[in-house]
């Protein structure tokens, strides 16, 4: 129970740390650092995303990337129509562009689920490294398909004048605009926890750590795996949203097998399958590239060594090594 | 029409040139445990495959209470009540005797998608899942470990309480005895013992105390085929079996 007690306090610390960090830098006036938390929240965000799908199912989705980039996608083409004039589509039901947030929110996890279903159903027919080729080939098709879309800037990407608005609050104020990715990113945290400790969580589990005991006991993996690589998608979609909101700015580069990696990166550094873990992996990748990034274009050489240096020392990454091996359930 | 709750009608598997299942037909009846013994290679597993629905035959067809469930994949016929343990056993490591039992109560209350309420504080998945493991005469101290840290006859007890919470009606049993001890093997006997009439039983068994402790009827497996059937009796007198299997 003392290693339970230290995985609380840990997670509490962290939990902490993003607003702590948030705050000074605003006290300070500093508002470049607190977008900078924002961006550690945000891409922490599509990390809890992928770590439902890797941590808790087993999937090695090496194509997070094509989620997180639709996402930002939808909420930019929302965007980009509302400052048009024009409708996003027209048939079979018109609908409006909207500068709103939860409505690029909520485009984000329609796109984003719709695309994880197909890609899922076929992806999860194959396992191991079909599965992780599958789902890179998947998310490469969609950058090569965002590239090849001129309306909305092609290989140029789309430029947003203006952050969409939230009922209620001036998202254009950097504190606010953390707050708020704070806010989907502890609730992301919390849907993950309660689905990890559900009756379709522990199946979840099962069928990662062992499918032909789960299919014994008249559980099919397949659409136990699809469902949650769905929900995972949607959450990783979500933070795609926030950060075309972040930056202004959404190009298929977000797509690329490059960002996948990145999201894997933030799972495999704080730990996988750990609920916090992903904010500690989005704030190390951050912080070396702040910091070494700085002084040298070389920075993900020490990224690459700190990489080595979690995965071959502690197995559990940096979680693993603050508080021991996972709870066994 | 027949009174077997399973029915295998001439199943045949050849893997390249090795027939391991040769036109094998064979019945259990709803209350009895059927023993099928044989020499290594003679195709045991290959056939609980074929009943479990891992393997499909090249031909025949296998029938569970009349209906046809030959096309019918592993986690199909588990819902339709039956329930296979492996022959090296096969848990799932890091979680707890009790979480391992917990996720056959839950396939067999078909409810599997809710995904919001906590399973570990749900009595409806604990009781059962907390009372078949003491049926299988599990220490209810030993519950909440995980099974990789079990010793190996504990974790066979687990695995046959994961099949009863399937509350089954034909249970499937790959040598459940396989690398039990003396003790361990005279346990586990009695409790498949205290099984019979509550659901059919179609054992794998190498231990022959065992067998014919257990045996209502045994069907002697030999390269495919099944060469002789009958009660444990008429078995141990059959010249046939003395020669292939049995020795001297």
């Amino acid at each position: 129970m003392a290693k339970h007690r230290a995985e609380l306090l840990v997670n509490l610390v962290i939990a902490l740390a993003l607003p702590a960090a948030a705050l000074t830098a605003w006290a300070l006036g500093e508002s470049f650092y607190v977008s900078l938390v924002s961006r550690v929240a945000i891409l922490a965000l599509a990390g809890v995303g992928l770590n439902l799908a890797l941590g808790y199912g087993g999937m090695v989705s090496f194509g997070h990337a094509a989620f997180f980039g639709l996402g930002a996608y939808a909420a930019g083409i929302f965007a980009f129509h509302a400052f048009d004039g024009t409708p996003v589509i027209s048939w079979p039901i018109q609908i409006m562009g909207a500068a709103s947030m939860p409505v690029g929110w909520l485009a984000a996890i329609v796109v984003a689920g719709l695309a994880a279903l197909a890609i899922g159903a076929i992806s999860l027919r194959t396992s191991g490294v079909y599965f992780i080729m599958i789902t890179l080939a998947f998310a490469q098709m969609l950058y090569y398909l965002a590239v090849s879309i001129p309306t909305y800037g092609g290989a140029d990407g789309l430029i947003l004048y203006l952050r969409s608005g939230f009922p209620g609050l001036d998202s254009s104020d950097d504190l606010t605009f953390f707050a708020l990715c704070y806010a989907l990113l502890m609730l992301a945290i919390f849907i993950t926890w309660r689905i990890a400790g559900s009756r379709f969580g522990m199946a979840l589990r099962g069928a990662s750590r062992n499918e032909e005991r789960l299919a014994a006991v008249g559980i099919s993996p397949y659409p136990i795996k699809l469902v949650a690589f769905c929900i995972s998608a949607m959450i990783t979609a979500v933070a795609g949203a926030l950060f075309a909101e972040l930056v202004g700015f959404v190009s298929p580069t977000l797509m690329a097998w490059k960002m996948s990696g990145e999201i894997l990166i933030f799972v495999i550094l704080g730990g996988v399958g750990r609920l916090y873990a992903p904010i500690i992996g989005a704030a190390i990748f951050i912080l070396l590239e702040t910091l070494i990034g700085g002084i040298t274009d070389r920075w993900q050489f020490v990224l690459g060594l700190v990489l080595l240096g979690v995965v071959l020392f502690a197995r559990g990454g940096v979680m693993g090594a603050l508080t021991g091996r996972a709870r066994h359930v | 029409m027949s009174d077997a709750l399973l029915s295998l009608r001439g199943l045949n598997k050849t893997f390249g040139a090795l027939k391991a299942t040769d036109d094998v037909s064979l019945d259990v009846a709803s209350d009895e445990i059927h023993v099928i013994i044989g020499p290594n290679g003679a195709g045991k597993s290959t056939l609980i495959a074929q009943v479990a629905g891992a393997l499909k035959p090249d031909s025949g067809s296998v029938l569970l209470s009349d209906e046809d469930v030959t096309r019918l994949g592993v986690p199909a016929r588990a819902r339709r009540g039956l329930a296979r343990t492996f022959q090296v056993s096969s848990l799932i490591a890091n979680f707890s005797a009790l979480a391992n039992v917990s996720l056959a109560v839950q396939s067999h209350q078909g409810s599997s998608f809710r995904l919001w309420r906590s399973a570990s504080r749900d009595s409806r998945l604990r009781e059962p899942a907390q009372e078949a493991l003491s049926r299988v005469g599990m220490a209810a101290t030993r519950c909440d470990i995980p099974v990789d840290e079990l010793s190996h006859g504990e974790r066979r007890q687990v695995e046959l309480a994961v099949a009863l919470a399937l509350q089954p009606r034909l249970m499937l049993l790959d040598e459940p005895m396989a690398g039990l001890g003396g003790q361990d093997c005279i346990n586990m006997t009695a409790v498949l013992k205290r099984l019979r009439g509550e659901c059919a039983i179609l054992l794998v068994e190498h231990d022959m105390d065992a067998v014919f402790a257990l045996a209502d009827r045994i069907s002697v497996l030999v390269y495919g085929r099944v060469i002789a059937s009958g009660t444990p009796q008429e078995i141990r007198a059959s010249r046939e079996v003395q020669e292939a299997y049995l020795g001297n």
